[in-house]
């Protein structure tokens, strides 16, 4: 259970994305969570914001942009994100229809892929 | 009347005694699909083990002895629900093939541009997107029963609701989201002064209450086997004879044939021509062990023990601050759906999870219940004759840990 203490606390920090990004453009739809991604270029690195409705996929949302966000898109579509396991978080990233957090990262990967195939 | 000994019925189900997470099961998405009683699994096995083969098909031995007891299935459903004729139940794979059958079949017999179908509000998918497909195809329209916000069927609005151009009234008896029971005797006798059939939705209702179709002068009537703790990929659908005889097959294949020529095809009758191909046998025969199990407890006997433990719930789960139960009607069965002020039901699930508690979040389905009432889902506990008290304490109590965490 403290892990999950741990993530309601990263979910509760402050909101991570600009009221302005929760729109219909930048929604992912899981079947429960609403998940809002927003990917902006910064030099050669692709910076997410992301944001939930439900605490704790803001709190694994917030995981994900620390390891993913910040890199350049060849990395971030290569990425193995073996650390969720090793966290024992696999079940999150379960393709149940509960979840907006796998359609995040899914989402992620392919911008990074289009923004790498742009180049 | 008797009292059910609920310690002997839950030591018939193997899974209950089983830990997730360290924690003992406490399994509250019975809604979702039932746990089956070592009856039924145990018959699962014998029938791999002694009788495996395939039905209506063979000369020999095993293959007698197997459709014997597919067929005394389904004199035991007839049975279940008081139908007037074996060929009166068709088998099928679950209460979403049964509607769509009857919505394509029907939909072939009798729908036409204009025509209407009249639904309710706190329908489950099933029982909504096959009418639209139906729709969109001939140019019929979908009409909508009204709900209130207690969750219950606007009845005055059901009356004008119907007219000349309604073909078929569609609904459910118990709601998945709400647990409301529909007066559904009422609507059909209301829907039949019109001479307009009626569909019974029963997936909610069959493993909590009797049901008798021809008290209720139902025209069809479907269910599913795993959510009266038979197996999955079985399910009923019950027809009037005139309807389904009047109504065209389904799929085509084996079995719903008479003769077969390149030239022409004559049909098989009721209710073969509705059941193509090689059925989920072994599901179909140990339906009849779960209905079995059922009738050994006595539906009246798990009725009363439900709602005294629904009451129990509502009271005791009712004391949470910012807690608001989502469907209040007045007649409920098994379902309890709630939010809690400032946090999402996943959350909510998550941490019930970490403590061995299942039940369900989301939509169950009913998106258009959850958009009335303007929220993005509920957690929903529902309960089978095997649930406790204790395991109400337990929900409550986690509940109250994970709004505690969350808030």
């Amino acid at each position: 259970m403290q892990k999950y203490e741990y993530i309601i606390q990263l979910g509760k920090e402050l909101p991570l994305i600009d009221e302005q990004f929760k729109v219909e453009n930048y929604i992912i739809k899981g079947c429960q969570s609403k998940v809002w991604l927003h990917p902006e270029m910064e030099d050669s690195k692709l910076v997410f914001k992301a944001d939930s409705d439900a605490v704790i996929t803001k709190g694994l949302v917030s995981l994900m942009i620390k390891v993913l966000s910040g890199h350049t898109p060849e990395e971030i579509a290569k990425a193995d994100l073996y650390f969720i396991d090793q966290i024992g978080l696999k079940e999150h990233l379960s393709p149940t229809r509960a979840n907006g957090l796998l359609s995040m990262v899914k989402q992620m990967k392919l911008y990074a892929i289009a923004l790498h195939a742009k180049k | 009347m008797k009292n059910l000994d609920i310690a002997e019925i839950r030591a018939d189900f193997p899974i209950l005694s089983r830990e997730v997470n360290g924690k003992p099961l406490v399994y509250l998405d019975n809604g979702a699909t039932t746990q089956k009683p070592k009856q039924v699994i145990d018959a699962i096995i014998r029938y791999y083990s002694d009788m495996n083969s395939n039905v209506h098909r063979g000369v020999h031995y095993l293959s007698q002895i197997s459709t014997d007891a597919f067929e005394v299935t389904r004199r035991k459903v007839k049975q279940f629900i008081n139908a007037e004729h074996e060929h009166e139940i068709i088998i099928t794979t679950g209460t979403t093939h049964a509607i769509n059958i009857i919505a394509t079949c029907f939909g072939k017999a009798h729908i036409r541009k204009d025509d209407e179908i009249l639904i309710s509000a706190m329908e489950h998918h099933s029982n909504i997107v096959p009418w639209q497909m139906l729709c969109d195809e001939v140019g019929a329209k979908l009409k909508v029963i009204p709900m209130n916000e207690q969750g219950e069927l606007d009845q005055e609005a059901y009356r004008k609701l119907l007219n000349e151009r309604t073909k078929i009234v569609s609904i459910t008896y118990v709601s998945n989201a709400l647990g409301t029971v529909n007066p559904v005797k009422e609507m059909i006798a209301i829907a039949h002064q019109h001479q307009i059939p009626v569909l019974i939705d029963a997936a909610q209702a069959v493993q909590h209450m009797v049901v008798d179709v021809q008290a209720l002068d139902a025209d069809f009537l479907v269910f599913s086997g795993h959510k009266m703790y038979g197996p999955t990929g079985v399910g009923v659908l019950y027809g009037k004879e005139q309807l389904l005889n009047a109504m065209p097959p389904y799929q085509g294949g084996g079995d719903m044939i008479k003769e077969v020529t390149f030239e022409k095809t004559t049909y098989n009758e009721l209710p073969f021509k509705f059941e193509a191909g090689t059925p989920n046998i072994e599901a179909g025969i140990c339906l009849g062990d779960a209905i079995d199990y059922i009738n050994a407890l006595g539906l009246a006997n798990i009725a009363a023990y439900e709602e005294e433990l629904l009451t129990y719930a509502t009271q005791q789960i009712s004391q949470i601050p910012g807690l608001k139960i989502i469907g209040t009607a007045a007649h409920k069965s098994s379902v309890l759906s709630f939010v809690v002020d400032g946090v999402h039901p996943y959350d909510i699930g998550v941490i019930l999870d970490k403590l061995g508690i299942a039940v369900r979040t989301g939509h169950h389905c009913a998106q258009p219940v959850m958009d009335q009432f303007g929220i993005p889902g509920t957690v929903r506990a529902s309960f089978a004759c095997y649930n406790t008290k204790e395991e109400v304490d337990k929900l409550v109590a986690g509940v109250e840990r994970a709004v505690g965490m969350l808030v």
